[in-house]
């Protein structure tokens, strides 16, 4: 470089010009965005205009009692479901991660087993449990027993499907689990142990509540997978809401608007798990951007609504260059 | 009833075959001031870290307040500490780490609150006055709620100095707290290491901060390799080293 000669630095007077200039044309989005809106007008004509969708029936039975019904059982399956993978997820990260051998070879047994097989084959061998073990006794191992159960009236449908689906759940979970917690930083550990703090309250206090940032996304998604998977029960007769409409549709034949039924129900609450993952996500995320935290959905919404109905340069915005 | 508050008796702690302290000996008395110097790979962090027992040492003895660390002495067998038994021990020592290793998840506040509240068991009240009056004595009291990534490397250290000060300890270790800071936040974090000094506070400091050795240490120990060196009054190791490998380190950290 050459060796700039005496410079004095210049300040200009007054505010800096804005730049005003032509944005970059894209022909080609335009075509596409075309061939996209052909396409979607075509797929909603034959959705309105189609007879066979039977709109009619769809909305007669949407709120119909049973399809009710079947709406509340599958969401008490995700949830204890769920409840029981996440627990459980935890007890197997933790064991995973000990340096007893025992204990972290049989945690990853376990998960070798429960993701190994399909959930569906899972289902039907916890329905049938009794054939393998007819009754259940409580007491100390290979001493005597003080409570008796008959597995048959333990096992109940509901019970099958909840057992079977949470503990494979929990065999997911702990991946998921163990992966958020690897992700903490072990200068936190140190720090912890450094104040006195036992392993029991470093998890607890500074590990898991970091873990979160990470295992908030993927649970938010194993919630919805639950939520979809719960369908499988259908096959032990769980009257579910996939079962449900099965069942009525049986007598009255009208198995497309009566899927779409099910369908619409399931959309619909999975749309509701996805703003509680939203908000989950923001308050685990505290102290963890330089910036506020993002704004709610809600106030995105008004801001976004703000920006349209008042005039920007009142708000010092300046959007859109105007 | 001798007020010696560490005590490190012929310290050795191996990784694998890699020996990274051969036999530390160290007696420090209370309200002294020990600063460590060393190359870096020399075992002075790593004899930081045995003393509050976040290391299991090999072979040696490390006393606190009189207390052995990390084993029970029955008979002539030696037997391992219980998780609470260490956890009151660590207690007594305050740590601070070259970068912070604040708790991001939390404030401030809460980061000098949460262990005097958990280990401690002090009432929220209680933990919360102490730790304003900690934060304003760091410099920080307009920085009480902001999160760790908010502050500056200075800030952070500072509130880290504060969190280890809250649980009272009898000792105070530094390992390095400046290293990983800006040239112009070091000295924030120096002046609260000197007041602390200058209060009577027990402290090892691990540092490359030679003019901070100099001006507080009532003894300077030079380690290399995993032994000590030399060791006496800062104008002893620093301004006159007898052993050639003193004056080498020295020559080069004094050099820029």
């Amino acid at each position: 470089m050459k060796a700039p000669g005496n410079r004095e630095p210049t300040t200009e007077p007054g505010p800096p010009e804005q730049i005003k200039a032509v944005p970059v044309r894209h022909p080609g989005q335009w075509v596409a965005a075309g061939i996209v809106a052909i396409v979607l007008v075509a797929v909603i004509k034959s959705i309105a205009t189609n007879g066979n969708f039977q709109w009619n029936v769809v909305g007669d039975y949407l709120f119909d009692q049973r399809v009710l019904d079947g709406v509340v059982v599958t969401l008490e399956l995700t949830v204890l479901a769920m409840a029981i993978g996440i627990s459980g997820g935890v007890l197997l990260a933790v064991m995973r991660l000990s340096t007893n051998r025992l204990i972290s070879t049989s945690s990853w047994t376990y998960i070798w087993l429960f993701r190994g097989t399909p959930v569906l084959v899972q289902i039907l061998l916890w329905y049938n449990i009794a054939a393998l073990y007819p009754s259940l006794d409580l007491g100390i191992p290979f001493g005597p027993a003080f409570v008796h159960l008959d597995a048959n009236s333990l096992i109940t449908k509901f019970v099958a499907a909840t057992v079977a689906l949470g503990l494979n759940e929990a065999a997911y979970m702990s991946e998921i689990v163990r992966a958020g917690m690897i992700s903490v930083d072990e200068g936190q550990t140190e720090a912890a142990k450094a104040l006195g703090m036992t392993r029991g309250q470093t998890l607890r206090r500074i590990v898991l509540p970091q873990a979160m940032r990470v295992i908030i996304p993927p649970t938010g998604n194993e919630t919805i997978s639950m939520l979809k998977f719960t369908s499988l029960a259908s096959v032990i007769a769980l009257p579910e809401l996939l079962y449900s409409v099965q069942l009525i549709y049986s007598q009255s034949y009208q198995v497309i608007p009566l899927l779409i039924v099910a369908s619409i129900w399931y959309l619909a609450i999975t749309s509701v798990l996805s703003v509680g993952q939203y908000y989950l996500e923001r308050y685990y995320g505290r102290g963890s951007s330089r910036d506020q935290p993002p704004p709610s959905l809600f106030e995105q919404l008004r801001s976004g609504w703000a920006a349209r109905h008042v005039d920007p340069e009142t708000l010092g915005l300046g959007r859109e260059g105007r | 009833m001798t007020d010696t508050v560490l005590k490190a008796e012929n310290v050795h702690k191996s990784y694998g075959r890699l020996e990274v302290l051969k036999g530390i000996s160290m007696e420090v008395n209370k309200g002294e001031v020990f600063c460590l110097l060393g190359p870096s790979g020399s075992g002075k962090s790593t004899f930081l870290r045995c003393i509050n027992h976040i290391e299991k040492i090999n072979a040696g003895r490390i006393w606190v307040d009189g207390d052995l660390i990390g084993y029970r002495q029955i008979g002539d067998k030696l037997h391992e500490q219980r998780d609470s038994e260490i956890v009151a021990c660590r207690a007594e020592i305050g740590m601070v780490f070259q970068r912070f290793n604040l708790f991001p998840h939390m404030t401030a506040i809460e980061n000098v609150m949460l262990a005097q509240r958990i280990v401690l068991g002090r009432k929220s009240g209680e933990a919360r006055k102490k730790a304003t009056e900690l934060l304003e004595r760091v410099g920080l009291a307009d920085k009480v709620d902001e999160y760790p990534n908010r502050l500056s490397g200075g800030q952070a250290q500072r509130v880290a100095i504060a969190r280890a000060l809250a649980m009272d300890p009898k000792l105070m270790l530094f390992d390095e707290v400046t290293s990983a800071l800006d040239p112009e936040l070091v000295k924030d974090v120096l002046d609260v290491m000197r007041e602390l000094a200058s209060e009577g506070m027990t402290m090892i400091v691990v540092t490359h901060e030679i003019g901070f050795a100099r001006d507080v240490a009532d003894q300077v120990v030079f380690i290399d390799a995993g032994v000590i060196v030399e060791q006496g009054t800062p104008k002893q190791v620093i301004d006159q080293p007898r052993e050639e490998r003193t004056k080498k380190f020295l020559g080069q950290v004094l050099e820029h």
